[in-house]
Formats: structure tokens, C-alpha cells, sequence
């Protein structure tokens, strides 16, 4: 019946469709554009010119960015945080999402702790008491202080906590029966079908940390500490290229095929990799998480 | 008594969040005391000596408050209605694909920027928008106009700051608005088709009623943002020069607290802001339950 109705009109559908492209080219253009100018002849970079595609084809910059071991090392401590958020965030999410889920009348405390995750998600402490707090705690500097206060995702929690619930009660009341108690019905009925909540979780705690900067900039004290996102924020955003110029910043060195511009759009394509890597999965288990993390009883 | 049992059990499950709760969250949140002390660099916190209202006081006395208090509201503002509008608009018309593979194609796409951080975006964008960047040069070769300075304009900064955080987030925030398309039923079409109704008439009669109520619970919920303009964005954007209209409540505590060490006072306003966010949810929350049925857990 569609079908017909649109063959009746179908100047609309064309419009529709060019719209839409439009749309995904204005998404996807940025990403190109920086794509293209890292694999071009810098004085095609600075003049502007560079567009969709790379002009003057070459992979200078990406040559320039194996030789910085600062850009490697901030590499290696973004990749350990998130390796240490990911799987101790994802234990104490879990753990604590199994009991929350219960009825009151099952666990009596429950509406106690659910009260203090939400308030805290809603009055979070400032920024300059958390970084008196870190510095009180002799972390300023330290991995740990990128990884221990990120490992309490209240919403995540929630998540999981609304996930659990969906499930049919009758699976609890049976495996009671068979005499499991809460630790096995967590990990050998619960988790097993938990995973696709699970995955979005996961995802969710990867992209999150792998994107922080800005702990690193406020606790971390020099260069060599911070994670990547925070180092590429101080070479390429924050330092004027003619200030670091004029500073006598290692430019010159670069030779005449490398300008900055070429080099930074290197530098942010190597920081987005980890992202459009696990794009894929992504996109399947965010759209899919946010649906079922949102079931309600 | 069995429960009891259980209960051990639970308690136990929860630990782990709870000690970094109270340790990286609930501590720096009592820390906001500080906001009527004055700090002892040696006693800390807990050992200084209390000054009462003084350091709220000193907040009325920056000479830009008014400005930095109307540039957060401004942005804020501005976003919300983009984001409310823009997604909407986006999720409708993709509705009127109906070659799946294309609608697909579309949602991978536009789905991308959200997971990219503003540390990889303001590096991408502000080579875009760069004196010598790839606008000023197209504009420049089509139109003939002058190179234009969008980072340092304070007539532009705020309106690209809603613009770049709107390309960001519109696929995403789009997973809503389709998910209520799709919960539509399909006879209602067919029975406006028969009825003779075109495409219009479906879209005005049967699509926005269908997804009113989604439409108003994120209008409800998105009150609560009224004071996040998005720090992690401006804070990657912005420059002196263009302080005036685009500096705001949270990268004026940054500055004030972390780079000038006035930390009692960028405490003090800090604790406003989180206060009245506080305020906001609850009533967002609040009219959200009315009018929208929702509730968080």
C-alpha cells in the first residue's frame, strides 16, 4: 500500500534522500578532512587546499610520529587506564547492580544504597574539593588517581540494576529451590544473560576513559604522566604553533614536508583509531543497551 | 533469618562501591565545606578555620559574574533547543526511508562524532575554522570574502559551540525519537492512506501525537542541563579573546580555582552551581514523572 503511495509522489522521496546525504557528508567531513591532510605535502596542509582527499600523497607525518617516544608513552597510559577502569569498574558495577535489583522486602538496605547512588549522581562533589581530595591522598601524579575515582559509575549501575529487574522473577525463585545462593545465582543465571547490557557497559566504561583529558591535565604534574588525550590536547590545542615557534620548538627539525598541521592531524588520526576500531561494536550494543537499559518494571 | 543471611551476602556485593563512593566522591563532597573557610595549607580542609558567608560574598564581587552567569544560561540554553529540535527533525525524515539498508547506512554514520572526545573534535574543528582552514578558504574562493576569525569572534563562538555540539550529538540523540517511531503501529498509516490522507496529513495526525510523549520528556529532562554549557567542549575551544561570550561558570572555577589558587572561592561558587543543578533535576524529574510517566529506577 506504500509502495503505491509512493510511486503517486516521488519528487518528496528524492528530496528526502539528498537531505539525508548531505547530512551524513556534514557528519563525516571533519573526519575526512583531517584523514586527508594527514597524508598530505604539508604546504598543500597550509595552504588550506586539502579537502576530502590527500594532496601530494605521503606519510611523513606518520614517520614523524613513530620517532616520538612522549606520544607512544602517552599512548601505553591511556591504554593501561582504561585496561584497569574497564575490569574493575565492570566487577564492582556488577556486584553492586545484583543486590539493587532485589525487592525491598528481599533486601532491607536496598533503598538506602539506591539513595545514596542517585545523590551522588546528582550532587557531585566540585572540582576543587575532588583535586584537594586527590592531592590529600597523596595520588596527584599517579596512575591510580585517573583510575581509582572512575571506577563508581552510578549510572551504569542503573543500567544494570533496570536490566536485572526485567528478567523473570521466576528464574530466581527456581534456582532458590535448587538450593544457589546469591553468588552463584549471580554469576551462573544472571551474568550469562546479562550480556548484551553487559557489552553496552563495557563499551560505555572503554570510550569514556579512553576519551578523559581532563584528570589528567588537573592531577597529572608534567608531560611524561599524562594519558593521550590530555598530551594531545597540550601539543595541539593548547600550544600556538608560532608561540612554539618562536620558543624554539623542535619544528625546524621536522623538515620541509612536515608542518604542523600534517603532524597534528597525524597525531589526532593515531588517537582515534582505538574508537573507529571498536566502532562496530559500538554502535550494535549502545543502541541495543540504551533500549533494554531503559525496560522498566 | 534466612534473608538475614542473604542480606550479609548483598551487603558484602556492595563493598567495593561503597568504599570508592565515600572515598572519591562522598569525602570531596563534605570537602565543599571549604566554601565557608578559609584553607590552612598545612591543618587542610578539616583543620581550617571557618570564615562563614565570606567567600560567597567575594563572588558577587567578580567584576564579570553577570556575564559569565548569562554566557553558561546562553549556551545552555541555545543547545538544548538545538538538541531537542534537530535530532527530531533528523529522526522524521529518516522515518521516511524505507530502503533499510539506506536508513542504516545513515544511522552508522551520523552515530560516529558522539564517540570522538572534544579533545579530538576541537583539534579537527579549529583547523577547519582556522584563518587558513579549509571554510575561509572555500568561502574565500566561491564568495570572495575575507578570511574570518570564527574562534576569536565573540559574535560566532557561542553559536559554534552549539553547532559543533549539536553535529556531535544529533545521531545519537536521534535513538530516542526512531525507537518512538518504530513503536507506532503501522495500521495507523494504512488506515490514513485509505483515508486518503497524504504524507503531511500522517505526519501531523498520526507521527507527532505517536511520539508527543517522548518529545515532552526529553523537553522536561533537558531543564536540568540549564547550567552545563559543556566545560569539556568550551574548555577545548576557547581563548582570551574570546572570554566575553564564551566564558562560563565552569571554566571560570577552572581558572580561578586551579590556575589562579583561589580555591575557597571557585569552591564556593562551585557549590552554587551544583546546589541549583541539584534543584533543577529534582524538578525535572519531578515534571517528567507528571507528564512523561518516568521515573529513573
Amino acid at each position: 500500500m506504500l509502495t503505491k503511495y509512493n510511486k503517486k509522489v516521488n519528487i518528496p522521496n528524492i528530496i528526502i534522500y539528498i537531505i539525508l546525504l548531505l547530512i551524513v557528508f556534514t557528519s563525516l567531513f571533519p573526519v575526512i578532512n583531517t584523514i586527508a591532510i594527514s597524508f598530505s605535502n604539508s604546504s598543500k596542509a597550509s595552504a588550506g587546499v586539502v579537502t576530502i582527499y590527500p594532496i601530494g600523497f605521503n606519510l611523513d607525518s606518520y614517520k614523524k610520529i613513530l620517532q616520538e617516544t612522549m606520544f607512544f608513552n602517552a599512548f601505553w597510559i591511556s591504554v593501561k587506564r582504561v585496561v584497569l577502569v574497564t575490569a574493575m569498574s565492570f566487577i564492582i558495577t556488577v556486584l553492586a547492580a545484583y543486590p539493587l535489583s532485589k525487592e525491598k522486602k528481599e533486601f532491607r538496605s536496598r533503598d538506602i544504597y539506591m539513595w545514596i547512588l542517585v545523590f551522588t549522581m546528582m550532587f557531585g562533589p566540585g572540582l576543587i574539593p575532588s583535586f584537594l581530595n586527590i592531592k590529600d591522598l597523596h595520588l596527584l601524579g599517579s596512575l591510580w588517581a585517573l583510575v581509582l575515582p572512575n571506577l563508581v559509575g552510578q549510572f551504569l549501575i542503573i543500567l544494570v540494576v533496570n536490566f536485572f529487574r526485567s528478567l523473570p522473577k521466576e528464574l530466581d525463585d527456581s534456582s532458590s529451590i535448587d538450593g544457589a545462593g546469591p553468588w552463584q545465582k549471580l554469576f551462573k543465571i544472571y551474568l550469562p544473560l546479562a550480556i548484551p547490557i553487559l557489552a553496552t557497559i563495557t563499551l560505555f566504561i572503554i570510550v569514556g576513559q579512553w576519551n578523559a583529558f581532563f584528570d589528567g591535565l588537573i592531577y597529572m604534574n608534567k608531560t611524561s604522566q599524562y594519558p593521550l588525550q590530555t598530551y594531545i590536547q597540550q601539543m595541539v590545542i593548547t600550544i600556538d604553533p608560532l608561540k612554539f615557534l618562536a620558543q624554539g620548538g623542535d619544528i625546524s627539525k621536522i623538515g620541509a614536508t612536515v608542518s604542523n598541521r600534517t603532524l597534528n592531524a597525524a597525531k589526532l588520526v593515531v588517537t582515534m583509531v582505538p574508537v573507529l576500531v571498536i566502532y562496530p561494536y559500538l554502535q550494535k550494543y549502545f543502541v541495543k543497551g540504551i533500549m533494554l537499559g531503559s525496560v522498566k518494571e | 533469618m534466612h534473608n538475614k543471611l542473604k542480606s550479609i551476602h548483598y551487603h558484602i556485593m556492595l563493598l567495593p562501591a561503597m568504599i570508592f563512593l565515600v572515598i572519591f566522591t562522598i569525602k570531596p563532597l563534605l570537602g565543599s565545606v571549604l566554601a565557608f573557610k578559609k584553607l590552612n595549607p598545612v591543618k587542610g580542609i578539616w583543620g581550617s578555620e571557618w570564615v562563614g558567608l565570606y567567600n560567597f560574598k567575594v563572588i558577587f564581587d567578580i567584576p564579570n559574574i553577570d556575564r559569565i552567569l548569562y554566557n553558561t544560561v546562553f549556551i545552555a540554553v541555545m543547545k538544548i533547543i538545538a538538541q531537542l529540535i534537530i535530532p527530531l527533525a533528523f529522526a522524521l525524515i529518516l522515518n521516511e526511508v524505507r530502503k533499510l539498508w539506506f536508513k542504516r547506512f545513515v544511522q552508522t554514520v551520523v552515530y560516529l562524532p558522539y564517540f570522538l572526545s572534544w579533545v579530538i573534535l576541537a583539534g579537527i574543528f579549529r583547523d577547519i575554522f582556522a584563518m587558513d582552514g579549509v571554510i575561509n578558504k572555500i568561502s574565500g574562493t566561491i564568495f570572495g570574502t575575507e578570511p574570518v576569525m570564527f574562534l576569536g569572534s565573540n559574535l560566532v563562538f557561542p553559536f559554534l559551540m552549539v553547532g559543533t555540539e549539536t553535529w556531535k550529538n544529533f545521531g545519537f540523540n536521534a535513538i530516542i525519537y526512531l525507537a518512538a517511531l518504530t513503536n507506532i503501529s503501522p495500521n495507523l498509516y494504512e488506515a490514513c492512506d485509505i483515508d486518503g490522507g497524504n504524507r503531511w496529513k500522517q505526519l501531523l495526525h498520526i507521527t507527532m501525537p505517536g511520539i508527543k510523549i517522548t518529545i515532552v520528556l526529553l523537553a522536561t529532562l533537558s531543564l536540568q542541563s540549564v547550567l552545563n554549557a559543556g566545560f569539556e567542549q568550551i574548555l577545548n575551544f576557547y581563548n582570551p579573546l574570546v572570554y566575553e561570550s564564551g566564558d562560563i561558570l565552569d571554566t571560570y572555577i577552572y581558572r580561578m580555582g586551579l590556575q589562579n589558587n583561589q580555591f575557597e572561592m571557585a569552591t564556593a561558587l562551585g557549590l552554587v552551581k551544583s546546589a541549583v543543578g541539584f534543584i533543577l533535576i529534582l524538578i525535572a524529574q519531578k515534571l517528567a514523572g507528571k507528564f512523561a510517566g518516568y521515573r529513573i529506577f
